[in-house]
């Protein structure tokens, strides 16, 4: 058994909430933003009916990248104190990212058929460097488990991590450079480019995406930790 | 049902389904920590009577 793998299986983090409460907050977020997206917010102007995948695109976009910064920094703190549970909690940040990333796609291109006519257009910078970001963290599985588990693959999926966050802020920014674009923008220097129950939704549809990815890195890091628990359990006993 | 209707419905859907996917995925991985833990309990009772035995036979 390695060291690092020992320390895991004594280390614990304590939470303030504990997650079935964080399950039931997600829950009543994500019911009340459906509510609100599709009972109380009028349809818009330019888009009608069809720009309500709005309110959940850009959420699980936001919260995509928030996974990702995440595991940045828990890689960050991983390589600074040699924290071996920062390493699987940065694991499992980038997972999540990658599932609110593979959303971000089929609901990005599900919208943009029917509002530009195109699943896919290769001419939009937003739309490849968010591609980009993806294939990118998704190459950290291949790395993560083409490398035994120990110290050496914790570090080298802690510097990948943080390598990939430089990517964030290009993806975020390349909408803003560019100057021919079609993906609309919502956030400018001015704030954001709605009010009213459009923003009421939005927010509440950002706060219900941030805390179901919450829920999700919560239930995925316990079943880690027991899988790791139950194995150091089973070399004791043999 | 509009054609804006039916994209709005199938990217809620989408959301919906790898979410629950994932729920899934993540039950039966736990389905099978409680498997695991149950034959470790097993394997715990057993153990003081296979001592247990083996003290009487050189006793």
């Amino acid at each position: 058994m390695s060291l690092q793998a020992a320390q895991l299986r004594q280390v614990g983090r304590s939470y303030r909430i504990p997650l079935p409460g964080v399950a039931a907050l997600a829950l009543g977020l994500v019911t009340l933003a459906l509510a609100l997206v599709f009972f109380v917010v009028p349809n818009d102007a330019n888009q009608g009916f069809s720009q309500r995948i709005f309110y959940f695109h850009v959420s699980i976009a936001f919260t995509a990248y928030a996974c990702f910064i995440a595991g940045a920094w828990k890689a960050l703190v991983h390589l600074w104190k040699r924290d071996p549970l920062a390493d699987l909690e940065s694991y499992v940040a980038v997972h999540q990212g990658l599932i609110f990333g593979s959303l971000v796609l089929i609901t990005g291109s599900i919208w943009a058929k029917i509002s530009w006519g195109h699943w896919w257009l290769w001419s939009e910078d937003q739309l490849v460097l968010f591609l980009v970001l993806f294939l990118f963290y998704a190459a950290y599985f291949m790395l993560r488990f083409s490398v035994d588990p120990g110290p050496q693959r914790a570090n080298l999926s802690a510097v990948y991590a943080l390598f990939g966050v430089v990517l964030i802020p290009v993806s975020f920014l390349a909408i803003r450079i560019a100057k021919n674009f079609i993906h609309p923008v919502v956030f400018t220097r001015h704030g954001p480019n709605f009010g009213g129950w459009i923003l009421v939704a939005y927010c509440v549809s950002q706060v219900a995406m941030l805390v179901l990815a919450y829920a999700l890195y919560r239930v995925e890091l316990a079943g880690k930790r027991l899988d790791e628990r139950l194995r150091g359990l089973r070399e004791a006993l043999a | 049902m509009t054609t804006a209707e039916k994209y709005v419905t199938a990217a809620y859907c989408a959301v919906f389904a790898i979410v629950l996917v994932y729920v899934v995925i993540i039950a039966l991985k736990l389905t099978r920590l409680e498997r695991e833990v149950d034959e470790l309990a097993k394997g715990i009772e057993k153990e003081p009577a296979r001592e247990e035995r083996e003290r009487t036979l050189v006793g």
